[in-house]
């Protein structure tokens, strides 16, 4: 079956995102496919480079960017999201006059319409958080 | 084309995340979807008459919800047991909704594709 999977929680506010990631590698494991992962709202939190929790608790930003490279999965984060939360890449910094490059490796920065495109292409379509 | 269904049971004015659940509305319904907003438990005051947001900070999202109509958006439904519990009736509210049971709702989240 094919998977669309939106994160709406921050990583440390919620663990919902480590539940949407457990469930990714579970539907993996058994050949499902996952189309994408939409990070939206607080979710966009699971994709800063430079998040740096204290080595005993999760690396959740490492994780995804660990599934992205093994599994080949479009991990999208919403622009209108991330820009409010001062998550820019480097295209996106220059465009608003700015230098910043804060995003994780393996995820992407993108629109809505990823979200909806993911949402129609699917076979299940689910929120978490 | 798929149909969906978006669930607002968040109070109003609690920080962006209405406006941005708005986003998402929206978006469906320029690209063409079917779209129905249900409105339960508290998501019902989003909808209550004569709100001053900008007091705190905050957009008028009353009014994108009644701009709802131009993107074709004309499936409004609320809960009974949730309007009663809150003392409103549904002439409190800016956008005429269509009213069902609690027994129903079940029934009514099965007949979308998505439900959100």
């Amino acid at each position: 079956m094919k998977y669309a999977i939106q994160v709406n929680a921050s990583p440390y506010l919620s663990n919902v995102g480590y539940s949407a990631y457990q469930f990714i590698e579970a539907a993996l494991k058994l050949d499902h496919e996952i189309f994408r992962v939409f990070f939206y709202q607080e979710g966009i939190y699971h994709a800063f480079k430079y998040s740096t929790p204290p080595d005993d608790e999760l690396q959740m930003t490492a994780k995804w960017t660990e599934l992205a490279k093994k599994y080949n999965i479009d991990l999208v984060v919403c622009i209108s999201a991330a820009q409010r939360r001062g998550l820019l890449c480097d295209d996106e910094a220059k465009r608003q006059g700015k230098i910043d490059q804060d995003l994780a490796g393996g995820f992407r920065i993108s629109g809505l319409g990823q979200l909806l495109e993911a949402s129609l292409l699917a076979d299940r379509f689910i929120e978490f958080g | 084309m798929k149909k969906f269904l978006f669930i607002l049971d968040k109070p109003p004015h609690s920080g962006i995340q209405l406006q941005e659940k708005l986003d998402v509305i929206l978006t469906t319904a320029a690209f063409d979807q079917k779209v129905a907003l249900l409105f339960l438990d508290d998501g019902i005051f989003q909808l209550k008459k004569m709100q001053q947001p900008e007091k705190q900070g905050l957009k008028d999202t009353s009014s994108i919800f009644n701009a709802l109509e131009i993107y074709d958006v004309n499936d409004i439904y609320t809960e009974v047991e949730s309007l009663q519990a809150r003392g409103l009736k549904p002439s409190d509210l800016s956008l005429p909704v269509k009213e069902f049971y609690r027994k129903d709702i079940n029934e009514l989240m099965r007949s979308y594709d998505v439900v959100l």
